[in-house]
């Protein structure tokens, strides 16, 4: 399946993109895996599995690890929300 | 529309008019304007705030303030609410998110006005660079605060887990 990615703030600064589109592996079914296989590209990407805060959104809305992943979903990936 | 993620700046005298015109069962307004400080974390120099810039996530900040607001209306019996964040570059002194709830009476005012900020302060994506005496050279990533998780659970009972 394909699906979008989205990375903010401080994360967006360390990997030095704010997004991508691409084809995951089957096997690759949830946020906690694909925080692995992101992770798996080495250097500024083992953030993904390094960062205790890290948070995931799924189309919008905010989830946990265990969140399943279907095709064309947008999943992004930030620190912790400092707005107000 | 009761929430807006905008650049512009906004007028609070104005919002409050527009919530209570011809709304007359409104017995009480409870309002929050946050403001950009000049003096962050830190000492002397080096807490110095010359400008700070707010990053968000275009499409989940409107949800994610539209969900606050509907979880305040569930809570609390209002007669309006409305929520407006700035994004982008704002300097010391200026508005960047506005709260205003209105009700009967003023308890239901108050506690929704509260509540909705402390859920916004862990809910909602934005993120705040700010920069120092250095300018955009040293600007630095803020850091969410304890003490706003904090401030959002105490929100939680028996009623909404």
């Amino acid at each position: 399946m394909t699906i979008k990615l989205l990375y903010f703030a401080k994360l967006r600064e360390a990997l030095g993109t704010g997004g991508e589109e691409i084809a995951l592996p089957a096997g690759v079914a949830d946020v906690a895996a694909l925080r692995k296989h992101l992770a798996a590209r080495g250097d500024a990407w083992q953030e993904l599995t390094r960062s205790q805060s890290l948070r995931a959104a799924l189309n919008q809305r905010m989830v946990g690890p265990e969140a399943a992943i279907a095709d064309g979903d947008e999943v992004a990936f930030f620190p912790p929300v400092t707005g107000g | 529309m009761s929430v807006s993620v905008q650049r512009e700046a906004f007028d609070v005298g104005a919002e409050i008019a527009a919530l209570t015109r011809d709304n007359h069962g409104i017995g009480a307004v409870a309002s929050f304007v946050g403001l950009v400080r000049d003096m962050n974390a830190g000492h002397g120099v080096d807490a110095m705030v010359s400008a700070m810039t707010l990053e968000h996530y275009p499409g989940m900040t409107e949800s994610a303030l539209q969900e606050i607001v509907a979880e305040a209306r569930s809570r609390w019996d209002l007669l309006g609410t409305r929520v407006v964040h700035r994004y982008g570059r704002l300097e010391p002194g200026e508005a960047i998110v506005l709260v205003i709830a209105a009700a009967s009476h003023r308890g239901e005012a108050f506690a929704a006005c509260e509540f909705i900020m402390d859920y916004l302060k862990t809910r909602a994506p934005f993120w705040k660079k700010e920069e120092g005496a250095g300018g955009t050279e040293c600007a630095r990533w803020v850091d969410a605060r304890e003490s706003d998780e904090t401030a959002a659970v105490r929100w939680k009972n028996s009623n909404h887990p």
